[in-house]
């Protein structure tokens, strides 16, 4: 088994989604494929490409579903990855520390070197974020594009994951959670962002905003507009003298 | 933690210590960085390709970019598989077998362009416009459709009959602009953001930008966004109120909203006023020529009345004109302000809310309450911003006044029989908000607004070895505009700008091949496509399509006698060719948007860009563009040779994009033109222009002063501003057309005045169809309810596939590679379907087999599914049994590009009788369950495909080439 960083600092770098926003377009998914296909744990490897069956190594997937009955119901498009969990079971379960999370900065990663493909942190993992590369024989996962952030090849603005960098939305963004006053932080306190399935208690990084409700029946300031009234019509019953008098020039 | 699920206690267990890999945090990228611009979808954003060793190692938005500003969709994320699809065609090839089987033999460039040479020759030089040249999903339609002038054929078009041609023609004749590459909502500043239909392809980039800026609004500055639409997905998802209206009632459910408006007298009567024809006079002598025309003084001004009874010219600065009241005109005929006609219209019961809730499956009081939150919006939160600005009269004003509603809507309105009206009623609403072009509102982007309708005519055949005296498309205002002979027969073998179709402005695609197979109105020699599946997800009727491809006629000859086909992969098309152009991918070369063509400005700019090759083909391809400017001077096409019969442009479109002049001073790019390359819009050609192109990331940008940026259809800056770089002719204003005097040329004709006039069996469709005030009709697919066929059906397209091309890419077909039927949760209860099941979908015209899915957020009469996922089993070189075959299916298959038959035989064409616009989403069908030996596979099927292309292998390891380069070259993990 491994254990954790006996002295984690105080840095968690991870994502904050934002389902008010996210119209299920897959761009985080698919940018992700195509960094990671040639980044830090390359490949993600494709099975049956051009096949009967494709599938293949993903990072980030969108899943989509629907909540509650016809109209008044919601689809909601829910991307998620590895989210970085403080106490990752993903981790503790591995038997020769090939899982591993970063002290300096919670990032959860696997060395490839050291994995022995047993899937024991595939089983762990209640959020179905690890994926086996079947040809290689290796456990991969988000590795936060640990190959971006940090980068000094790339441009500062670019030393984001490849998923916040793309998403046409701007659903997606990344930042120290650690750190209270960090931007995604506030972003979480005002927006009453949450973490997925808390009553497991692995104490996920990365958090999701929830939908904005109660909008619908509203108008532009979130207040009910004041209902239109008729026009008086006056005793002719011709609604179009209302117009009779109305001198405007061009 | 007691929750904590551990497999196995952790401290019971010998600990290995976390091995803190040592990582290379800053491992190379790339060894070169090209930016260019995408072709995954029509959106055209910019992007950066990455590229190391010669191979692309990652392609992302690039941020300066105007269209997309630095992010990417997953079509665009994925353009490394569709570069190395193995789809991709290798080499020209000429047909072998029989049609649609796949048969080919490779042969050389030069054969292949001589043969082409060969067959086009002869039909110039005897009648042009048997080639009929329609170019899909092309983006270089400013070269196409000149070089089909040049040839000498009206035959010619791209999708858009298809796809939009309905919301662009539409706004075009209406406000002298439309939306998406027209114009956009003020994303900053709107305040309620209504969205009808959506093709969520189009402008999706910027569209996805906007929703998020919009949704992400200070509590004090919010916006609504309503999204009326019968499926809840994408962008309706995230909508404040999602709308599930019918199919084909939007117009009906806008006029209710101007019923109310109108009601409350809560419009903007000063707009009106100022911008639109509301003042003008109508004539009202019912019986005679005139009755419904402007009335107009000698000068051909329309005229208005003041309150004091004087008749004024309505194009006069400071006329106070009268909205309400008949006058007689010094010829003794009654007239009456468009207005008046207007209010009486929608005032109407018939379009009161409860008149109108059942048909739109919406409920009245939301109807009414919409009607509130837009008149709120617009009035009581009108936006005042300190820019001064002059009009068109020379008059200046401190501030510009904003409605802060923004509307847009796409091919879910288009697509209907009715779309048209639905879309002239959408810009009406508009106009009462007075909501155009303002901040807050819908704005116009560069090169529009033009004038309502722009001023080109569509050109006719001159006759063998000729061009046309102007361009193909164009804007009929009258029926002396058709291109028809004495006798009514339409000249284009779609027949376009015919009594079918008076204002198909973008051409009827979809009629081609059936017309060409019909030889109606006459036969044609070569049918030339370029990027357009004709052969499935192109055509109504795809079955038929594929039948008419490869029918003969008594002496063994196919009907249609030659098809030439240009595209980069092996489609369901390529099969049918005789001849076929493999043409390079999008990274493989250059090519230009310009603003010629379909522009990809931003309200505050003009904007036009280039792509460029930034790898070379390891196939022996060529660029189609390339291959039209060669096979032009082969033609010796007038423009494509110099004097002594040498090409003019020798290096093909890269010579072309430089060099072509469509007016002097103007070319295919607006940059950087002129000896000293300060030039926009106009101005010599520019040897160098594009080294400047690339220098600035393949686009230009040129913005608008701030103060010619609002209310460009009155705003002398604007015009200041666009004239010099050839936007504008002269500095006019353009008044908007709430009341179309086109429109009503065409209706007279119908009701019997005139030399031209419709044959009778198209009398009654002219005369509804041309109504001058925006209308609503039942969309004709509706006729179908007698016998069982009363669901709406309609397609979407996933987010992340563009047509058929993105089901070949590896990476998006992971995401989707089948498509079933949605249907609402309880009307699946009430059918006995559940998920799971397959059922026949069946249409008056045929049955496709389908595999069924409940969901909740979809209209209870409409059933859907994503379009273009299904694939012709081996197509595109993919296994002939991949789902996208075997289980995917195209609803295309039940839906016919002709209308039942009339009691008399006769078979209407399914389109809108204005534009001829295809009308797919008119579609009515009904379910029959399979029985259960049926289940499991789509149907119909056809032969598997033969592609000759080699077979890809299994697995795909893309990207461990350049994990192994970083470790050979030390830049990798340790």
């Amino acid at each position: 088994m491994t254990s954790l960083p006996s002295h984690p600092s105080d840095r968690k770098l991870g994502l904050v989604i934002d389902l008010d926003i996210c119209v299920g377009c897959h761009a985080c998914a698919v940018n992700c494929k195509e960094w990671n296909a040639g980044g830090h744990m390359a490949p993600l490897t494709d099975y049956e490409a051009w096949g009967d069956s494709p599938s293949g190594v993903w990072f980030n997937r969108v899943h989509s579903f629907e909540a509650g009955e016809g109209a008044n119901g919601r689809t909601v498009h829910f991307p998620k990855s590895c989210l970085h969990c403080e106490q990752p079971a993903c981790v503790t379960v591995c038997p020769t520390g090939a899982s591993f999370k970063r002290a300096e900065d919670g990032i959860v990663l696997v060395n490839e070197d050291l994995c022995i493909g047993c899937k024991l942190c595939s089983w762990a993992c209640p959020y179905g974020a690890r994926e086996f590369d079947e040809d290689v024989g290796v456990m991969k996962k988000c590795t936060l594009c640990i190959d971006r952030i940090y980068n000094e090849n790339l441009e500062e603005v670019e030393r984001v994951p490849a998923c916040v960098s793309t998403c046409p939305v701007g659903a997606r963004h990344f930042g120290d959670l650690g750190d209270p006053k960090s931007e995604v932080s506030k972003l979480v306190a005002e927006r009453a962002g949450y973490d997925l399935m808390p009553e497991l208690g692995y104490k996920p990084t990365n958090k999701y905003l929830p939908p904005r409700t109660g909008r619908a029946q509203a108008g532009c300031t979130g207040a009910p507009a004041k209902p239109l009234t008729e026009h008086p019509v006056d005793s002719t019953g011709n609604k179009l003298l209302r117009w009779l008098d109305r001198a405007l020039s061009r | 933690m007691s929750d904590r699920r551990y497999i196995a206690e952790p401290q019971a267990a010998p600990k290995v210590r976390a091995d803190e890999q040592a990582i290379d945090l800053s491992p190379i990228v790339h060894d070169q960085v090209a930016t260019t611009t995408c072709y995954m979808c029509a959106c055209r954003c910019g992007i950066k390709v990455h590229l190391q060793d010669g191979r692309i190692r990652y392609i992302e938005g690039n941020r300066d970019h105007p269209v997309n500003k630095g992010v990417l969709c997953a079509k665009g994320s994925a353009g490394i598989m569709t570069q190395y699809s193995p789809a991709r065609l290798r080499k020209p090839m000429k047909r072998v077998g029989e049609r649609g089987k796949g048969e080919f033999q490779e042969i050389e460039w030069d054969e292949a362009l001589q043969l082409a040479t060969e067959w086009l020759g002869k039909i110039r030089a005897t009648d042009p416009r048997k080639l009929a040249f329609f170019t899909g999903r092309d983006q270089s339609q400013a070269l196409t459709g000149w070089w089909a002038a040049q040839f000498g054929t009206p035959n010619y078009a791209a999708h858009g009959g298809f796809c939009s041609v309905n919301m662009a023609a539409a706004g075009l004749y209406t406000i002298g602009g439309s939306f998406w590459e027209f114009g956009e909502p003020d994303w900053e500043r709107t305040r309620y953001f209504l969205m009808f239909g959506v093709a969520e392809d189009h402008g999706s980039n910027p569209i996805k930008i906007g929703l998020g800026q919009l949704k992400n609004r200070p509590a004090d500055n919010r916006a609504k966004f309503v999204s009326i639409n019968p499926v809840r997905t994408g962008y309706s998802a995230i909508a404040d109120e999602w709308i599930g209206i019918t199919p084909g009632t939007d117009g009906l459910f806008v006029l209710a909203l101007v019923h109310e408006l109108l009601k409350a007298d809560r419009i903007d009567l000063d707009f009106l006023v100022r911008y639109t024809n509301a003042p003008w006079l109508v004539v009202d002598a019912p019986g005679t020529a005139g009755h419904g025309l402007f009335a107009r003084d000698d000068a051909g001004n329309p005229l208005c009345v003041e309150a004091s009874g004087t008749i004024r010219n309505a194009l006069e600065a400071g006329v106070t004109p009268r909205l309400i009241g008949d006058i007689t005109l010094p010829d003794g005929r009654t007239a009456r302000p468009v207005f008046e006609l207007m209010a009486a219209r929608y005032l109407d019961e018939s379009y009161a809310p409860e008149r109108v809730a059942e048909q739109c499956g919406i409920p009245a009081a939301t109807i009414r309450r919409i009607a509130a939150e837009l008149a709120e919006a617009a009035f009581e939160h009108a936006i005042e911003i300190p820019v001064a600005w002059t009009d068109w009269a020379g008059r200046r004003h401190d501030t510009i006044i904003g409605r802060p509603v923004s509307m847009h809507a796409m091919r879910g309105v288009s697509a209907h029989s009715n779309g048209f009206q639905t879309c002239r009623a959408i810009h009406l609403l508009q106009m009462l908000l007075g909501s155009i072009d303002c901040p807050g509102g819908f704005r116009y982007k560069p090169p529009f607004p033009k004038s309502a309708p722009p001023p080109a005519k569509p050109a006719a055949q001159v006759g063998p070895m000729h061009a046309l005296h102007g361009l193909p498309l164009g804007f009929p205002t009258a029926p002396e505009d058709l291109l028809i002979d004495p006798n009514g027969a339409p000249h284009r073998i779609d027949k376009a700008f015919s009594w079918e179709a008076p204002m198909a402005v973008h051409g009827l695609m979809h009629m081609v091949i059936h017309n060409a197979w019909a030889g109606d109105p006459y036969p044609i020699d070569t049918l030339f496509f370029y990027m357009a599946n004709m052969a499935w997800n192109s055509a109504m009727n795809a079955p038929d399509a594929m039948r008419m491809m490869s029918d003969k006629d008594e002496s063994d000859r196919y009907k249609i006698p030659h098809i030439i086909y240009a595209d980069a992969y092996f489609s369901e098309m390529v099969a049918f060719a005789d001849l076929v152009f493999p043409d390079t991918t999008y990274l493989e070369r250059w090519d230009c948007i310009s603003l010629l063509d379909r522009p990809i400005s931003d309200p505050d700019a003009a904007a036009d860009a280039i792509r460029r090759p930034v790898i070379q083909p390891d196939r022996d391809v060529r660029p189609f563009q390339d291959v039209l400017l060669d096979l032009g001077a082969r033609l010796k096409l007038p423009g494509m040779i110099d004097g002594h019969g040498k090409a003019l442009y020798p290096g093909g479109l890269k010579d072309y994009i430089v060099w072509h002049e469509r007016r002097p001073g103007i070319g295919m790019l607006s940059g950087w033109r002129g000896h000293d390359e300060d030039k926009q819009g106009t101005g010599e050609p520019n040897r160098r222009q594009l080294d400047r192109y690339v220098e600035n990331g393949c686009f230009w940008r040129g913005e608008i002063p701030e103060k010619a940026r609002f209310h460009r259809f009155a705003n002398r800056d604007f015009f200041e501003w666009a004239i010099p770089r050839g936007f504008l002719d002269k500095p006019q204003q353009i008044v908007l057309q709430l009341y179309s005097e086109p429109l009503r040329k065409f209706q007279l004709a119908a009701e019997g005045h005139g030399t031209r006039q419709p044959p009778d069996h198209l009398r009654a469709r002219v005369k509804q169809g041309f109504d001058p005030l925006p209308s609503w009709y039942p969309p004709f697919g509706a006729a179908a309810d007698s016998e069982g066929y009363v669901l709406h059906a309609i397609t979407q397209r996933p987010m992340h596939m563009y047509h058929s091309w993105g089901g070949q890419n590896a990476w998006l077909r992971q995401i989707q590679a089948r498509n079933p039927l949605f249907i609402a949760r309880k009307l699946g209860e009430r059918l006995g379907l559940s998920d799971g099941d397959w059922v026949w979908i069946e249409s008056p015209h045929g049955q496709v087999k389908a595999e069924i899915k409940q969901m909740e957020g979809v209209n209870q009469d409409t059933v859907w599914t994503w379009n273009a996922i299904g694939k012709r089993a081996g197509a595109w070189n993919l296994s002939a049994t991949a789902p996208e075959s075997a289980k995917g299916f195209l609803l295309n298959h039940v839906i016919s590009e002709l209308l039942p038959p009339q009691p008399d035989g006769h078979r209407y064409a399914n389109i809108d009788p204005v534009t001829g616009q295809a009308a797919w989403y008119d579609l009515k069908v009904r379910l029959r369950k399979c029985a259960p030996e049926e289940a499991g596979e789509t149907a119909p099927t056809f032969d598997v495909l033969e592609t000759g292309l080699p077979k890809p292998g299994d697995d795909l390891a893309y990207g461990a080439e350049f994990r192994a380069h970083r470790l050979e070259t030390g830049r990798g993990r340790a």
